[in-house]
This record gives C-alpha cells, sequence and structure tokens, in this order.
C-alpha cells in the first residue's frame, strides 16, 4: 500500500471529523508517571462511568502522553474549555463526568492561570497530552507525515540538508553538535550503505525527556528518522531505547507496525524510490551505551564500549558503514522544521541556539514535571515560574543540569540564560535536559559524590583513567563526607578531576569530574567545613565528629 | 603541475599517501596509514606504551601513549592517531609526562601489584614503566581489591591481582590463534579477563594451550606454570613473525 | 664539621633493607666519619631521640603502635626517607590486606603455629600488637621527603642517597632502583 497527500488529508479528516463530534473530551495522561500513580484504572473508570450514562457519543474518554506537570498525576485536560483535573481518583469519576457541559469539578481543578502551561512552548512535545500514541490517525490528523511526505515528493535531499541546516539546530543528546553539519557529512559519504540511528538509551539520572517523548508521540520520532534517512541516503534505521522503558518500548513498536501498515515505512514510500525500515534494538542499561561508538557497538551484538574517535561514526560507524546518529529529541524537532521551515525555528531561541529545549524538572521543586522552553530563557524563570520554586520555603542552592556529565549552577547565575553557550561558560553543559534543583539541605559534596559514584559504576572500565580514578576520586569524596580528609586529600581531588577530564577515551570519563570541579568552584565553602570543622553545613552528611 | 587521477584523492583508495610532519621538532616523513607511534619509533623516539603491542589490533586504551598536537586542545593516544601534512606532534612535554605518571601510578593501586615476589619481577613491563617515567611511589591510596588465581590450567595460570586490563590476552587469542578463549566480563573497576563464560582456564573447552596469551601478558598475571619469582620471561617473537607471514600470504591470495 | 644524626627504624618488615644497608660494607667505613647513628636496631638506643637529622623507615604501617610511632618520628626527623618497597607500597605485608585481621591472625598463631597451639589462640591475639585492618604505605599517614623503593633497595642506590643528604641536596632516585629490586 502506498498513500499520497490525499490519502493523508483523507485519513486526517475522518479522525478530525470522528473528534469534533463529541462535544467532550477527556485526554487522561497514560505516560509512564501518571500510569505509576494509576493513571489507567482513572481511565478505565471514567471510560465505563461515560457508557453507564449513555454518553458514548457524547463524551470520549482517550489516554494520551504526558501532560508535563507528573507532580500532580495522575492528571486529567478537558479539551473542551481546556482545564486540567489533578490528582484524579477513581472515586472522582462520577462527579467529573456529572460535571461535563456544567461548572467544573473545583476541588479537582488545576490553577488556570499556573505558568506552568502557560509559559511553555511546545514544539517537540507539541502533541504530547494531545493525542493517543497508540493510534498513528491522531498523528496524521495533527499534519502527521506531511513533512517526510514534502521532503521525499517537494523536496531534493540538498534542499532537506539546506532546511536543517538553516533552522540551526543542535544535537539534544548533550554536546550540541549543529544537526545540519551532521547531516550533511553523512550525506557526503560515497558508501551505498548508511545508517540512521536514534539514541533513545537515556540514562542521565533524573532525566525523562526521550522516555516522555517515545511514550507520547512516537511517529514524531520515526518521522524525523525517515526525513533523516532520505536526506543522508540510508535505508535503514534503529532505535537503541533502553530496557527499562518497556512502555517506550511497546508504543514505539506499536508505532512502527501501524507505518509499515500504512506504507510510510518500506519500500517506495509515497511512491517515490525511497525506502526506509526501522527496527529497534534494546539496550541492556549500561550508562556508556548512550556514547555513539558504544551504542554502535551494541547494535553490533559486541560489548558496548566505546572505542576512540576519530574516525566518527558519520565515516565509519554501523558494521563499518557511515552512519548518522541523533537523539530522540533532536528527529522530533525535525517534522516541524520540513513543514514551517529552517526559517521558521531559526526565529525561535537565542543566537547560537535555536528552537526550544524539553526538560525534566526533578529535585527540590514544586512541580516536578516535563517542560519545553524556548533556548535563553532565564534559568530564574525555569525554576521559579513555571516551576514553581522550591517547596517548605526553603532556599535556592543549586541547579544540576546534564546529569553526571554535567554541573552544578549556583544562584549567582539564576539570571542567566538557559542555552548552550551559558551552560558551557557557567561549567555546566546543557546535556539531554535534566534538571535537578537543590535547596538549601542539599551538601553539595554529597551531591558531587552521587554522581561521581554514578560514573563509578558506570564506567566501561576500557580506559584507565576513567576505570581507576573515578573510584579514587569516588573515595576521596566519601573521606571528605565522612569527615576524614585533609587539605592534601583535596589536592589529590583536584589533581585526579583533572586527569580524568583530560586523559579519558569517552564522554564519559571527559565529562565525569564535572559535578565535582562546578561544586568545587562554586561551593567550596562547604569541602573546606568538611575537611576542616568536620562538619556538614547542609546538615546532610554524618561526619565523623557528629557522630562521636 | 602534477596531475591527479580523480581516485587518486580519494585515500581510502590509495592507502599509501606520503607526507611529512614534525615529532618533537624533528622532520620525520608517513604513509598516512602509519599511526604517529609506528612512525615515533621508526624514528627512535620512545612513546611509552602498555595495552600496544606490535602485531595486535590497537585499541587506545591504557592512555599512556597521549601526545600533544600543536593547535589541538585535546591530547591524543598515539597509537591511534595518523598523521597529517605539517602535523606538530609533542610527545614529551612536561603536562603529558606528569599525566602518563599519574596514570601508571593509578594502574599500580588498582590491583595487587607485589612486584617482590611475582614471577615477572624484572621481566615486567609495568615495572619497567615506573623505572622509565620515573615514579618511585604511588600517590593515590592502594585499592588492596580481593582478587583470585585461577591455576587450573594445566601448564599456564593466571594470576588477576597482576592485571592491567591491557586486554592482549583477549587479543591474540582472537586475531591470532583464532581461538577467542580470552575475553572481558564486568564493568569499570570490576572488569576481569576471563576465559570462555568465566569458567576456569583448565576447563575451558576453546583453550588451545597454544600459551600466546602467556607471552604477549605485560606483567605476571598470565605466567607458565613452575615458574618462580622473577623467572618468567615472556617470548614475542613469534608474533611479528606470524603478522609478516599472514600479511604475504594474504597478499599472494589477493594477486 | 659535625657528624649527622642518621636513625634508622622499622615497621611491619622483615629488615632485609636493613640487610642491604650493612651491604654497604666499606661504605659504612667512608659514611663512619660523616654520619653518627642516632637511633634504630643496629645500635643499643632505646628511644628515639629529640631530633634527627635524617631517618630511614623500613616497613609498612600495620598496627596500632607503628601509627603511633611513625608519627612521632615524623615530628623529630629531618629527612624522612621511605626505605624499601614495605615502607613505599606495603608490598609483602599489604598482601594480608584482602583477608580481615582475625583470619590473618588465626592463619599465622593458630593454624600454621609450630607446635599446634592449644584453644582458640585468643591468649596469643591479645599480645600481638593491635593490627589496623590494613598494611598501608608510610606516605599515607606522614610526609615523605624521598622515595627509596626495592625489595631490598641494592646498597648502591643506600649509599647514593646517603652522598647526596650528606651533600645537602634531597637525592633523585629516578633510575636507581625500582618496585621489587
Amino acid at each position: 500500500m502506498t498513500l499520497n497527500i490525499e490519502d493523508l488529508h483523507q485519513i486526517a479528516k475522518i479522525e478530525q471529523d470522528t473528534q469534533q463530534g463529541f462535544q467532550h473530551r477527556i485526554n487522561v495522561c497514560v505516560a509512564a508517571g501518571c500510569l505509576s500513580c494509576g493513571s489507567g484504572v482513572v481511565k478505565d473508570a471514567l471510560a465505563r462511568e461515560v457508557g453507564k450514562r449513555g454518553l458514548d457519543n457524547w463524551c470520549q474518554v482517550k489516554g494520551v502522553g504526558c501532560l508535563g506537570l507528573c507532580t500532580a498525576g495522575p492528571l486529567i485536560a478537558l479539551e473542551v474549555g481546556g482545564r486540567f483535573y489533578q490528582g484524579v481518583k477513581v472515586a472522582d469519576v462520577a462527579d467529573i463526568v456529572e460535571a461535563l457541559g456544567a461548572s467544573p469539578v473545583d476541588r479537582l481543578l488545576y490553577p488556570d492561570d499556573s505558568a506552568f502551561f502557560q509559559r511553555q512552548l511546545r514544539i517537540v512535545t507539541e502533541n504530547c497530552g494531545r493525542i493517543d500514541p497508540e493510534r498513528i490517525e491522531e498523528y496524521i490528523a495533527e499534519s502527521g507525515y506531511e513533512g517526510l511526505y514534502l521532503a521525499l515528493t517537494q523536496m531534493t535531499r540538498q534542499e532537506v540538508l539546506g532546511q536543517v541546516t538553516e533552522s540551526g539546530l543542535r544535537g539534544r543528546g548533550g554536546a550540541g553538535f549543529p544537526t545540519g553539519l551532521k547531516w550533511t557529512t553523512v550525506a557526503k559519504t560515497v558508501d551505498s550503505t548508511k545508517f540512521v540511528i536514534c539514541n533513545a538509551d537515556e540514562g542521565d539520572p533524573g532525566a525523562f525527556m526521550d522516555r516522555s517523548v517515545l511514550e507520547s508521540d512516537p511517529h514524531r520520532v520515526i518521522e524525523g528518522m525517515a526525513v533523516a534517512g532520505y536526506a543522508t541516503g540510508a535505508s535503514q534505521g534503529f532505535i537503541y531505547v533502553r530496557a527499562e522503558y518497556p512502555l517506550a518500548v511497546k508504543r514505539v513498536r506499536m508505532a512502527l507496525s501501524q507505518a509499515e501498515r500504512m506504507g510510510i515505512l518500506g519500500n517506495n514510500i509515497f511512491n517515490t524510490n525511497f525506502s526506509f525500515n526501522i527496527k529497534v534494538r534494546l539496550g541492556a542499561g549500561a550508562f556508556v551505551c548512550g556514547e555513539e561508538t558504544a551504542l554502535i557497538a551494541s547494535i553490533e551484538g559486541r560489548m558496548g564500549r566505546p572505542r576512540p574517535r576519530p574516525p566518527f561514526p558519520a565515516e565509519y560507524g554501523l558494521w563499518e558503514h557511515p552512519t548518522l546518529i541523533n537523539n530522540v529529541e533532536t528527529f522530533a524537532n525535525i517534522p516541524p522544521i520540513i513543514r514551517h521551515g529552517g526559517k521558521w525555528f531559526a526565529g525561535i531561541g537565542t543566537e547560537k541556539s535555536k528552537g526550544t529545549k524539553v526538560f525534566a524538572l526533578a529535585g527540590k521543586i514544586v512541580n516536578t514535571g516535563l517542560i519545553e522552553v524556548p533556548m535563553g530563557m532565564p534559568l530564574r524563570e525555569i525554576v521559579y515560574e513555571i516551576g514553581g520554586g522550591i517547596p517548605e520555603g526553603k532556599r535556592f542552592k543549586a541547579v544540576q543540569t546534564g546529569g553526571p556529565s554535567g554541573g552544578c549552577i549556583p544562584q549567582q547565575f539564576l539570571d542567566m540564560p538557559v542555552d548552550y553557550d551559558s551552560l558551557m561558560q557557567v561549567g555546566s553543559i546543557m546535556g539531554s535536559g535534566g534538571m535537578i534543583v537543590m535547596d538549601e539541605s542539599s551538601c553539595m559534596v554529597d551531591v558531587a559524590k552521587f554522581f561521581m559514584e554514578f560514573c563509578m559504576s558506570e564506567s566501561c572500565g576500557k580506559c584507565a583513567p576513567c576505570r581507576v580514578g573515578t573510584r579514587q576520586i569516588y573515595d576521596i569524596l566519601c573521606k571528605i563526607t565522612a569527615g576524614g580528609a585533609t587539605t592534601e586529600d583535596l589536592a589529590t581531588l583536584e589533581d585526579l578531576c583533572d586527569l580524568v577530564k583530560h586523559t579519558s577515551l569517552c564522554g564519559l570519563g571527559q565529562s565525569a569530574p564535572n559535578p565535582v570541579l562546578t561544586t568545587l568552584n562554586y561551593f567550596r565553602d562547604e569541602y573546606l567545613a568538611h575537611i576542616h570543622d568536620k562538619k556538614c553545613l547542609a546538615g546532610a552528611c554524618k561526619t565523623a565528629k557528629e557522630v562521636s | 603541475m602534477s596531475h591527479h587521477p580523480k581516485g587518486k584523492l580519494r585515500t581510502d583508495l590509495n592507502p599509501s599517501r606520503l607526507l611529512t610532519f614534525k615529532i618533537d621538532d624533528r622532520d620525520v616523513s608517513a604513509r598516512e596509514d602509519e599511526s604517529i607511534l609506528e612512525v615515533a619509533r621508526q624514528n627512535g623516539i620512545a612513546i611509552p606504551t602498555l595495552c600496544h603491542l606490535d602485531g595486535l589490533s590497537e585499541r587506545g586504551a591504557c592512555r599512556l601513549c597521549i601526545v600533544e598536537v600543536r593547535g589541538v586542545a585535546k591530547l591524543l593516544p598515539s597509537c591511534v592517531t595518523f598523521p597529517r601534512q605539517d602535523m606538530e606532534v609533542i610527545t614529551n612535554s612536561e603536562r603529558v609526562v606528569n599525566y602518563r605518571k599519574k596514570i601508571l601510578e593509578l594502574l599500580f593501586t588498582e590491583r595487587n601489584h607485589v612486584c617482590s615476589v611475582c614471577v615477572s619481577n624484572g621481566h615486567c613491563e609495568l615495572q619497567n614503566l615506573s623505572v622509565e617515567l620515573g615514579v618511585t611511589h604511588v600517590r593515590y591510596n592502594y585499592l588492596y581489591p580481593e582478587h583470585a588465581v585461577d591455576a587450573s590450567h594445566s601448564r599456564f595460570s593466571v594470576d588477576h591481582n597482576r592485571c592491567v586490563l591491557c586486554l592482549r590476552c583477549v587479543r591474540v587469542c582472537d586475531e591470532i590463534e583464532g581461538a577467542h578463549t580470552w575475553d572481558i566480563m564486568g564493568r569499570g573497576i570490576t572488569s576481569k579477563v576471563i576465559t570462555d563464560l568465566n569458567q576456569p582456564w583448565g576447563t575451558a573447552e576453546t583453550c588451545t594451550g597454544c600459551g600466546k596469551c602467556v607471552q604477549v601478558c605485560p606483567t605476571g598475571a598470565l605466567s607458565e606454570k613452575g615458574k618462580s619469582v622473577a623467572e618468567m620471561i615472556k617470548r614475542r617473537q613469534f608474533l611479528p613473525y606470524l603478522q609478516m607471514m599472514r600479511g604475504r600470504q594474504e597478499e599472494s591470495w589477493q594477486k | 664539621m659535625a657528624k649527622i644524626g642518621l636513625a634508622t627504624t622499622w615497621l611491619d618488615g622483615c629488615s632485609g633493607c636493613h640487610m642491604s644497608f650493612l651491604d654497604l660494607d666499606e661504605g659504612l667505613i667512608a659514611l663512619a666519619d660523616k654520619v653518627e647513628i642516632v637511633y634504630g636496631p643496629l645500635v643499643d638506643y632505646k628511644t628515639f631521640p629529640e631530633h634527627a637529622d635524617v631517618t630511614l623507615v623500613e616497613g609498612a604501617v600495620s598496627s596500632e603502635a607503628d601509627k603511633k610511632n611513625i608519627l612521632n618520628i615524623r615530628a623529630r626527623s629531618g629527612v624522612l626517607v621511605s626505605f624499601g618497597d614495605c615502607a613505599v607500597t606495603a608490598n609483602v605485608p599489604g598482601m594480608r590486606n584482602r583477608y580481615p585481621v582475625e583470619a590473618v591472625l588465626q592463619r599465622g598463631y593458630v593454624e600454621n603455629a609450630e607446635p599446634p597451639l592449644a584453644g582458640s589462640g585468643e591468649a596469643a591475639f591479645q599480645v600481638v600488637p593491635q593490627l589496623c585492618p590494613h598494611a598501608r604505605p608510610v606516605h599515607e599517614f606522614v610526609h615523605v621527603d624521598v622515595f627509596l623503593p626495592g625489595c631490598p633497595p641494592p646498597p648502591e642506590a643506600i649509599f647514593y642517597l646517603l652522598q647526596e643528604l650528606l651533600a645537602g641536596r634531597i637525592p633523585d632516585m629516578r633510575g636507581r632502583t625500582r618496585f621489587g629490586a
């Protein structure tokens, strides 16, 4: 079966008409966060209640992807009226259905004027919380696969590369490498076999952006990958996703088979001579497999360990063929870039960081959840307005961005715009988008220790500096938090951080010291208090003195 | 004007283009498929190595052979970095020398390298490196991990206390002997070389007993049974010889 | 010229480094004019002096007594030399580090006792110095000025070290000896 644009529009029209046919539509978040606090049963109860009252043709109940405000789950969105109900339980179901068309259930209402929903700009997550991720028709109804159609039928490969380059999109996986440049490089290689890989091996503690996108809108990623395949000359794609994300895996597989059934993946897509297939590969949970050469080794069935670069995967990748690797969020940005043009995308964000960024807000913050904001939004706005500030009236201390490879940003930089270069300047990185907020009760040495323990146990062990260095750094941090360290230990700590950063083989080791280095830079007094006074300023560590 | 046929510009089709560059301010010439390490050694410039061994594939993992390249911020492992025309390589700056020492010290802390009672005392690459790099003590705390000795093989034994995870044994067994008895398990500091699927070496069905792993091991981790302290001298002459003969065979197949 | 005061001592070691010192042979006679041995197993002083210009420490820090001693020695020494592999790396004494102290005592004082020890060995454990969980190098406890690795360090290296110190220089021991020598 091959589709053309009329078919796509027809599917979209039928879907839209069906949706319009309902007076009321209740969207229940069924992404991992809300599911884990019972949104599945709430959704079933709502459907039963609607059926019991014979309102099946009047009100639609459907599961949708992430609504973002994970802290208030299970969340429900009323599409007519645009209100949200939070913390919904099965006992609330009758009241909710009763209130349809009348005044809403006040006790469940999430405040209308909340900055959480008002201040976001949704591109990657535009469909999250609006469409049923398990139905391709709903994606198509939101202009889904139109970008792929446009690219295949009305644009040359060069034009697609041109649009992506013009958009200024940078890799959302961490390093921020210009996506257009990467695509162009792979497109230039002469091999007749090339691959496209989607890196969905999200492993940073506290990060769940990619997971949410895959659970909420998997087709968007598939579309982005297919466009990439066309632009670079690849006909086979792989989605490398962690086995710890079973729901994401299930929805991606479902989406792939739906797309294949419709002929959106497979041979001669949209009656062109372009063919593209995607397979899912499961990661076994090693953080280092997010590193591209380790990821490739893992797909090939070898041990997930990085190798020195160059040669880069763009030239010498999967099974020695040129390979394009992008992160989930990067691919998710592609369909709107093709539909609206690179110039449109380049109009959003800052001079050097274009578009939006999805962040997973976690830690000591009122609104834990998933947000998408334009690049360049001040950190203060993210933490205090969208994030709702620090709970229990405590004082803000730092934000950790970029996970174990990132750094801690102290209070004095709260007004800094959040973009690739500003974060780099203060010693952190954008990373994949984890944002962990810490308040006065967090000990920064303990935080550094936590991340170093993570890096130590996730180090693959191939190169000596990372394998042994992370362990030595961790030991010293333990000694400091226990109140047993000396000033010499502090010097050794700094010396080891420098060594591991500059001599490790891959990005894991090279960035592993970042949490230590930034906390040493901005919170040195906390280190010194542990060492000289045997005291934890935040009261989080039990030092030797306090134990005795 | 020299004329380049179109294909000749493609380096992958013509791997033997020649170039000149500098190592430690000395002009050297190289084929572009030779590593910086190879060219340095041809010119008598010593760069310390541990995981590298002539005749085996490169891993770029021990990081002892790192060098500086003028204009490049990152330090590059010379065993897997290829020269470019007019590149300026510095092999012995204070910075890299210090890093090498520290990496070596980390290796000493990682396992239990008790040189004085080791079969390889006096013939050990790790020990020699400490002399070469002037390491007279280790600044980091020793980890004193618990590691076993597997003496189940009839002729050889493996003492994990002395292993530096260079994986020469894994490579020689796979690439030269073709048995792939050795591999590695675990991750990070808990990594360990294993025979078969972590079975005692003596019961490893794939092991041919050729002993190549023992001969390429840089330390006393792999040794022949019956050798006492300082008696284990490794013989590696077979490796370049095998490599050369196989290279010739391959060439004759290609003809 | 006044003689310099040289102290030598051993912690957890085998005395092999001191034997190597004695192997200086006629070198000892040459040194005798310039060096006064103010403390150590080779002479008869019972307590460590208030000050020693140079102290050679053999052996790892293995027991609570060693810890106390080394702090005292450091405070009273000018140049402190880590003398031999046990002091520099913990070497052979460190081989017990992967076993619990109780198991080490059990093996040493009960299982391997000749003739076999009657009873649980508790009585014997009372009289040996209280072992630390690990035997560790000297420089993990106090600042060390010069490292002289080797098991034992060759007499030539010891002689060179003392000559340099006598000349008022901190010797560079690189290339003169090595771990396990």
